[in-house]
């Protein structure tokens, strides 16, 4: 599928921001066999004073800006466009848990796909004692890697009740499991800290999904949102796979990759700093089109 | 000799060492080690009702120096003094070079490793070091992978917890390689025990410790060159000390080494980062750094891309680490080299990198991540100290989850705990077992005589352009029970200086002599978050002054009419009662809370200002705080409240008399003028009203302190014009607005860009015209409500200040 992409962030400060910085992750990843960007551009608006774009330890696109005016607001901005690939076949090939854990020990590698950084407790998700029971107890014997991958998503999604208005962007993960609600960010989060009790490295996927309108109806433009999902490490021969515990689904075309982090604070969208005394308003609207291909 | 020989006899009468355990005094057989000899010999030789004050001129010295610890408890942090056990350890030079020579070689393997952990990472590719290991931990910083540090080096400043085995050899506990504190503390134990035993000190030929600052200092202005003249920093970039500020425990270190090596001490906020290049804000403007020597915890140092909630650390510190405009002392990610399952590996990796065993050994450690270690840690738990693998702290600190010699140290965590066996088998990878180690102990003075308790040593080590410099010396951490084992070590204690003895005389040496030719530093500089503190210390220090000549004239007229209710106090009543100060309080809580508010913008500087003047300032807080619960209202408080005004006016004195006319002092005396002319427009706008009640005017000349000046002039009664234009409109009146405002103007003028191309600027304009309109005038043209709205040019004075400098 090729899409366009494009998104819009406003800030507006009740008083002028003095010492605005920000880092961006909002350019989509190429990802060999998974997804393609084939042309991106990412703008703000004042114009910044300095501007850096680099790739993080994980190979994500950031982008640094750096305003030295008081600003009184502030508009990022991307488009896109993004080529993703039909997923590979999901033949299980994924190893039972002990298998995992040892294949885990036999790797070596501490570069930027290897499982050992998606294992520990991150800034945002530690391992629970509630949430590892949780999985815990939908194993049986012999399971393997990838069916807890979606057996335990499959849960999720059944026990937890999406509601935008429950929880923010700061939410503990186990806050989020102990009432069952919460929004893709913490269906995220509470996933990636039940499968790391399992002993399954697991990490946060950010990026953008193609709702499909109700039959009949319009697509309406800026009404998606980012969105947030798993990836999961099922074994050497696997390697990594993407579940969307919002959906109950395994990632398939619709999902395009914007970053790949530990937990929320290794690829928040616009991480930022700034001075202000007044209140602070903010608002995203994204738009995610299907580019029809000729043939 | 035989008189020697009892006296020793007498000192050393319950000098019991346990079994089992090496002596620094006594060797294995029970003789005294010869490098002690003199000093024992000294000790005895003294009567023994004089060395309790002995030890209490030590203490003494620190007291005044304000060398103390913060500690936490309970959401109240209190200060506790600095614990000195006065008996110093005492070790011979040839050992210490010993000593000095294995930490030289584990420094360059720390170097070797950590570059490796940030740069190709053989180690863990080649399976020296469990990927998993370094994956999880917390210390590995992924925005640190890939960065070289400009200069190359990722560790200029270390310290090594070091013990002595039963055998007698050394030993590495635990490498700080994150922010290592104590060096300071080192230097004033040593100060403090010289005044204890100046005449050992002088006959022991104990190595100076200033030549191994001078070393690192120079080494430091290196770094700053090395960036200059490579083209990474500007020319006038300088180097500075980053503390997280006057909360942590070891402030008042961070204060003390800056200004012993006479280096900016400053805070997160004070810096910015513009196009990859730190600066600091300063009163003049931003000014470049260039090399960063951080006492702060790296998590903390860049909220952008470490830890987000970080209060006290730089936004865009790490870009200006990629940029290499940045020497970081140590570099930010260094703190993985402390993870304790990491001295698992160390030998086998020396042997690996450079083909040789450790000079030095480090404690015995297993980690249980790997079966046969697992397996070896389960079978001798008895001997082992099992904690968390991924833990910097020092083995001693025993944390809730540790098994100690076989047993949980604590069942609170959890409450109830799997045997032992299972949780090994459980949380394998999560623990690393360490051998139960015995320390050897060292003389320490209890109740008239010596006895042993254990001991280890902290040991800096710092890189000079001619390689790793070791401090002779350190400080020692003395357990507080004869217990031998390291567990004794987490419990109190206290410290000692650490003496390295020659045999031949070693030279004078301080840190005065030096500085390559370059004996004044011309361009101070001044942060601006410092001059803020500074003009509020001033404001603070006039204000508890205010307060307090209004307390005493209350009380004062209370013990001439018995009774609160008479007419003479009921307007200095209403006013007070205005400022929220209840004077039939002993010590109100109004004049508390602005001596703490002073104290705590004091503690903010400590770096700024004299040790005399900082403990003139804690004198007077204490004195108020002791009052507070002893004197009554009328006479005795009233001379109470001229106790107080005495001691503020030594504190005032210090300052002004010997503090450098830096831009610092300048800001000091900005916010001391601008509070006394605010303080006397408000005195004078309440006082001169028309219905003011009967002997305002003389309680006026009395709060101005200008009783007598005031009769030598007029020579008549004091009516509203006298007493304006002499508390108002006389530049000869230190307590006249005019003056405050002439002092005022002249003080602006000599700061930075007081004027841009040749035009005053807003501060400097604003003064003139206020010090115009008091200067061209005459007392009729002041009414009291005149006078009031002073205070509102004023407070916009205050804040051209605060726009100009301050922010």
């Amino acid at each position: 599928m090729l899409y366009d992409v494009e998104l819009t962030i406003e800030h507006g400060y009740a008083t002028p921001a003095e010492g605005a910085r920000t880092h961006v992750h909002l350019m989509p990843l190429t990802v060999p066999g998974r997804q393609s960007l084939i042309t991106g551009m990412i703008s703000a608006t004042p114009l910044p004073d300095e501007r850096l774009d680099r790739t993080d330890f994980f190979g994500n696109p950031v982008t640094e800006f750096a305003w030295r005016k008081p600003l009184d607001d502030l508009v990022l901005h991307l488009q896109a466009r993004v080529q993703s690939f039909a997923a590979p076949s999901t033949l299980d090939l994924a190893p039972d848990l002990p298998g995992l854990a040892r294949e885990l020990n036999g790797v070596t590698d501490l570069g930027p796909q290897s499982p050992h950084h998606f294992r520990a407790a991150s800034p945002r998700v530690a391992p629970a004692p509630e949430m590892t029971q949780f999985a815990r107890d939908l194993l049986w014997p012999g399971i393997t890697a990838l069916q807890a991958v979606i057996t335990l998503g499959r849960a999720l999604y059944g026990e937890m009740t999406f509601d935008a208005k429950a929880t923010d962007v700061n939410t503990p993960p186990a806050e989020a499991f102990r009432h069952r609600h919460g929004v893709c960010q913490d269906f995220t989060h509470v996933m990636i800290a039940c499968l790391r009790g399992i002993g399954i490295p697991a990490g946060y996927v950010s990026g953008f999904l193609r709702t499909i309108p109700p039959p009949g109806k319009e697509r309406l433009a800026g009404a998606d949102a980012m969105h947030a999902w798993v990836r999961a490490w099922v074994g050497i021969e696997t390697g990594w796979v993407e579940f969307d515990p919002t959906n109950d689904l395994l990632v398939g075309t619709d999902h395009i990759v914007v970053a790949h982090g530990r937990d929320y604070s290794d690829l928040s969208p616009d991480r930022g700093v700034l001075r202000t005394f007044g209140a602070q308003e903010s608002s995203q609207a994204v738009d995610v089109i299907p580019v029809p291909v000729a043939g | 000799m035989n008189q020697d020989t009892g006296r020793i006899a007498q000192l050393l009468r319950d000098y019991a060492v346990p079994p089992g355990v090496a002596d620094e005094l006594l060797d294995r057989n029970g003789q005294m080690r010869p490098v002690w000899t003199r000093f024992i010999l000294q000790l005895a030789e003294m009567p023994a009702r004089e060395i309790p004050a002995l030890f209490a001129r030590g203490d003494l010295y620190l007291r005044d120096a304000g060398v103390y610890f913060r500690h936490y408890s309970e959401n109240a942090k209190a200060e506790r003094d600095w614990p000195l056990s006065h008996i110093p350890v005492i070790l011979h030079a040839s050992e210490w070079a010993e000593i000095a020579d294995g930490l030289t070689q584990r420094a360059e393997l720390l170097e070797q490793v950590v570059a490796d952990l940030y740069g190709p990472r053989q180690l863990v590719d080649n399976g020296s070091l469990p990927a998993s290991l370094i994956g999880q931990s917390p210390e590995w910083l992924r925005p640190m992978v890939g960065i070289r540090p400009a200069g190359g080096h990722f560790l200029h400043f270390l310290a090594f917890e070091i013990g002595r085995s039963p055998d007698g050899s050394w030993f590495v506990l635990g490498d700080r390689t994150q922010a290592p504190s104590g060096a300071g503390f080192a230097l004033e134990n040593r100060m403090a025990t010289t005044r204890v035993f100046p005449d050992s000190f002088a006959r022991s030929n104990v190595t100076r410790l200033a030549g191994f600052f001078r070393a690192f200092r120079d080494a430091l202005e290196g770094l700053r060159e090395e960036a200059t003249e490579s083209g990474r920093a500007p020319h006038n970039a300088r180097p500075a000390i980053l503390t997280p500020g006057p909360s942590t425990d070891t402030y008042f270190e961070h204060t003390y080494i800056a200004r012993y090596l006479g280096l900016m001490l400053l805070e997160g906020e004070d810096l910015t980062v513009q196009n990859g290049q730190v600066m600091v804000r300063t009163v003049a403007g931003l000014k470049p750094v260039s090399v960063l020597w951080r006492r702060l915890d790296a998590s903390f140092a860049d909220p952008m891309e470490l830890n987000g909630h970080s209060k006290i650390g730089t936004p865009g510190l790490i870009s200006a680490l990629r940029e290499g405009s940045l020497t970081m002392v140590n570099a930010l990610g260094a703190g993985v080299l402390e993870t304790r399952a990491l001295m698992a590996f160390l030998p086998r990796i020396n042997r690996a990198l450079n083909g040789a065993p450790l000079k030095l050994p480090n404690i015995a450690t297993w980690w249980c991540g790997q079966d046969a270690e697992r397996a070896h840690v389960a079978a001798h738990a008895e001997r082992m100290m099992i904690g968390s693998a991924l833990s910097t702290s020092l083995p001693f600190s025993v944390e809730a989850d540790t098994a100690l010699g076989g047993k949980f140290q604590s069942t609170a965590a959890g409450g109830h705990h799997l045997p032992l066996a299972d949780w090994i088998a459980a949380k394998g990878p999560d623990l690393v077992g360490q051998e139960a180690v015995s320390l050897s102990t060292t003389p320490a003075w209890e109740e008239g005589r010596l006895v042993p308790r254990p001991m280890t040593v902290r040991v800096f080590a710092a890189r000079t352009p001619e390689g790793w410099k070791i401090m002779p010396g350190g400080y020692a951490r003395i357990g507080s029970s004869g217990d031998a084992t390291a567990l004794a070590m987490q419990r109190g204690g206290s410290v000692a200086d650490v003496w390295i003895v020659n045999d031949t005389p070693t030279p004078q040496d301080s840190l005065m002599q030096l500085e390559r030719g370059r004996l004044r530093d011309t361009q101070s500089v001044l942060p601006s978050r410092a001059a803020d503190n500074l003009v509020w210390l001033g404001r603070y220090v006039e204000r508890c002054e205010g307060t307090i000549r209004l307390l005493r004239a209350w009380h004062t007229r209370l013990a001439e009419t018995g009774t609160p209710e008479a007419p003479q106090l009921a307007g200095l009543a209403d006013y007070l009662d205005g400022l929220g100060i209840e004077p039939e309080h002993r010590v109100p809580g109004a004049l508390l809370s602005q001596l703490d508010a002073a104290e705590i913008c004091a503690g903010k500087v400590r770096d700024r200002f004299s040790v005399d003047a900082w403990a003139a300032l804690r004198d007077l807080a204490r004195t108020a705080r002791a009052i507070n619960g002893e004197s009554y209202p009328g006479d005795d408080s009233a001379r109470a409240m001229g106790v107080l005004l005495h001691k503020i006016t030594g504190f005032s004195g210090l300052v002004h008399e010997n503090m450098y006319r830096f831009s610092g002092w300048r800001f000091l005396s900005l916010g001391r003028a601008l509070e006394r002319a605010d303080h006397m427009a408000m005195l004078l706008g309440c006082f001169t009203e028309k219905d003011a009640p009967e002997g305002s005017l003389d309680l006026l000349i009395e709060l101005g302190d200008s009783v007598m000046t005031h009769r030598r002039r007029y020579r008549v009664d004091s009516s509203t014009d006298t007493v304006v234009d002499l508390l108002a409109l006389d530049g000869n009146n230190p307590r006249s607005i005019l003056f405050q405002v002439e002092a005022m103007r002249d003080h602006a003028a000599r700061l930075p860009d007081a004027r841009i191309n040749g035009r005053l600027q807003p501060l400097g304009r604003a003064l003139l015209r206020m010090e115009t309109d008091l200067a061209a005038s005459d007392p009729g043209d002041w009414p009291a409500e005149r006078l009031a709205g002073l205070r509102t040019t004023l407070a916009a004075i205050a804040q051209d200040l605060s726009r100009a400098y301050l922010g």
